[in-house]
């Protein structure tokens, strides 16, 4: 037997084509949504890996730093430091602002990390590590920039020495790091008019400018001028030390709120991206019905358009298996060429999606299922429509 | 099977009636027809005279209300009763000729009547090995794997018989198979079909309205309110 299907389907290859590469664009659409969640959630665990951490040592009662923000003094690293399971800290400042250089402005997450400790660039691959404890930096790639170039954040201009991959921020933008100084300095930097006014205003005030007490005055207007807030400490366990059991220790003596990296993994993907994996989820949803609508409408006006060759077949001893086969399998090719050109597609602009799309075989496997399954329900209309085809009407009336 | 003590076809007493109650329509009311081997008979009458409904039973896509109905001698009707699988039966025992050749568009000349021999079970080679027979009895050999919108008119209607005659049926139905013709081409039609019925051993009813080729018929049943009467045609070489 021949097969029925595929011959039509050769026949008029340009309709077949055309409406799969239609199909297959929206399917490409579809799994590219599918790879910006993979892509976001790879990036959170990229994030949390990235950072060198085992805990999260972040405000009370806050899901910081990456949800919410969170405060502390630079100096409770000093503290937790001397707690039994913890081997290393590492203050480290986040804030998300714009760069800009060579004239153009981009979003950057500046992160402000102390040389040696927990929170510093994971791995470089330009470039060198910061070795200045001012006006250096290691960029994402993805930022742009290149080694040796000048960027301007805020007030200063920073040199990047060096390059470094994958660490963005759990919004996906990149992550630039600066000395933790800086970043505090940008933080909280007041414009000039702001000091003047401070300053002033503490000379003026008779319990900071004794005359009987030199320097207080100065070291008062010293502290004024820079920040001493961190949004978290990064803790390193000790070797054999049980993370859980550190957290634990520090939420209860130090007041603070310590996350392990299990929990800081539930906060992003469940909290974070959550919003954004319910839009992508409905994305999914109508273009799955905007699909089953496209291939049910071709397949059904092939049929229409064959209803006398489907009569005739009959007439001749075809089967209504046969002919309900012959436009199932259309479906079917339909939907196979859709996902091939699909595929295809989204491997293609993967790259130049300004997020990071992971394209996982799971989800392309998944992708193919839901497809198949999409295109054999929307024939079932065609195909009742064969079926409906009464042989006698080959034969004139 | 026992073809040559019985006719390709015979029917007696063929009854249908559309619907039921005060709107039945009586359009068959008792229709008697035998057609030997190699025989083409002509069926004429006017219009609303019964031709299509009595073509619809003959061809086993509708069921007849009464009456018989056997095939080289084996029952299909008989008064209700109906054999179990119709669809087979068209396969294998009826071959269909329409006024447009009605072919199969997505398939090559050869497959469009190898189709039916693959239908009925047989080897894709086998099946076209027969067909390509078929296309050179009828003189379309050389457009064996043409495609069927290649093909001139003529050269479709002949595709349309050899598929007609692809399973070796014993019965052959034309449904004004000369309708949209001229008288020549019309004639070579009718040639064809005679040849044909010799060749394969088929009875062949043509059903026609047209006036060039009524008078190459020996033998013509005129159907009339739903009731046959059998006459002598002239029988003139077509
Ligand atoms: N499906 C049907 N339902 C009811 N009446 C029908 C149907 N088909 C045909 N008839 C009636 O049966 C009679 C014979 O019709 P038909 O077989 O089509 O004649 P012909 O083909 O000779 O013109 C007509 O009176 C027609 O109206
Ligand atoms: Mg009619």
């Amino acid at each position: 037997m021949i097969n029925l299907a595929g011959r039509d389907i050769l026949h008029g290859w340009g309709k077949f084509a055309f409406t799969g590469i239609g199909l297959g664009l929206l399917i490409g659409v579809t799994l590219s949504m599918a790879g910006i969640y993979r892509g976001m959630v790879e990036d959170a665990t990229v994030l949390i890996e990235g950072s060198g951490a085992d805990l999260w040592i972040v405000q009370q009662g806050t899901l910081g730093p990456y949800a919410e923000p969170s405060s502390l003094r630079d100096d409770v690293d000093r503290s937790i430091a001397g707690l039994p399971g913890v081997a290393q800290t590492g203050n480290v400042a986040y804030l998300t602002m714009q760069a800009s250089h060579g004239g153009t402005e981009s979003r950057v997450m500046l992160v402000g990390f102390e040389r040696g400790r927990p929170g510093e660039p994971a791995f470089l691959v330009a470039g060198r590590p910061v070795s200045r404890s001012h006006y250096e930096a290691v960029a994402d790639e993805k930022a742009g920039f290149r080694v040796g170039e000048r960027v301007r954040i805020r007030r200063h201009e920073y040199e990047v020495v060096g390059l470094t991959r994958r660490m963005v921020s759990a919004s996906g933008d990149p992550m630039v790091f600066v000395p933790l100084k800086d970043a505090q300095e940008v933080q909280f930097l007041k414009d000039n008019d702001a000091l003047v006014n401070e300053r002033a205003r503490t000379a003026a005030n008779p319990s900071f400018n004794r005359p009987g007490v030199p320097g207080l005055l100065e070291a008062v207007q010293a502290s004024q001028a820079q920040s001493r807030q961190v949004n978290s400490v990064l803790v390193r366990v000790a070797e054999g030390a049980d993370p859980e059991d550190v957290a634990a220790g520090i939420r209860r003596w130090k007041r603070l709120q310590a996350y392990t990296k299990a929990q800081m993994d539930e906060i992003l993907v469940a909290k974070l991206i959550a919003t954004s994996s319910r839009q992508i989820g409905m994305f999914l949803v109508i273009l799955s019905v905007v699909s089953a609508a496209i291939v049910a409408f071709i397949i059904y006006t092939l049929t229409v358009n064959k209803v006398r060759e489907i009569a005739v077949l009959k007439l001749i001893g075809a089967t209504n298996a046969t002919i309900g086969g012959m436009i199932l399998q259309q479906a079917l090719g339909l939907g196979v060429i859709g996902f091939v050109v699909g595929r295809f597609v989204a491997g293609l602009w993967a790259p130049v999606f300004p997020k990071y799309v992971l394209l996982l075989p799971g989800d392309a496997l998944r992708g193919f299922a839901l497809v198949m399954a999409i295109c054999s329900l929307a024939s079932v209309v065609a195909i009742r429509a064969a079926l409906r085809v009464d042989p006698a009407e080959a034969i004139g009336g | 099977m026992a073809t040559a003590d019985h006719p390709a076809i015979r029917i007696q007493g063929l009854r249908k009636r559309y619907g039921t109650g005060e709107t039945a329509v009586d359009a068959l009311k008792g229709v008697d027809m035998t057609v030997g081997h190699g025989e083409v008979v002509g069926l004429i009458g006017p219009s609303g005279s019964g031709k299509s409904t009595l073509l619809k039973c003959l061809g086993a896509v509708i069921e007849p209300t009464g009456g018989r109905m056997e095939i080289a001698g084996e029952a299909v009707y008989d008064e209700g009763w109906r054999i179990d699988d119709l669809r087979a039966l068209r396969r294998d025992r009826i071959g269909f000729i329409f006024q447009a050749p009605y072919l199969i568009s997505f398939l090559d000349v050869t497959d469009n009547v190898a189709l039916l021999p693959m239908l009925a079970g047989v080897g894709n080679a086998q099946a076209r090995s027969r067909a390509r027979e078929l296309l050179a009895a009828l003189d379309v050999a050389h457009r064996a794997s043409a495609q069927v919108s290649q093909l001139s008119g003529g050269e479709q209607q002949r595709v349309a018989i050899a598929r007609a005659l692809a399973n070796r049926p014993p019965v052959i139905l034309a449904d004004e198979p000369t309708a949209p013709l001229d008288s020549v081409r019309a004639l070579t039609v009718v040639r064809i079909l005679n040849d044909m019925a010799v060749q394969f051993q088929a009875a062949i009813i043509v059903v026609t309205h047209d006036e060039k080729i009524i008078p190459t018929f020996r033998r013509i049943y005129h159907i009339r309110d739903g009731r046959t009467h059998e006459e002598a045609g002239e029988g003139r070489a077509p």
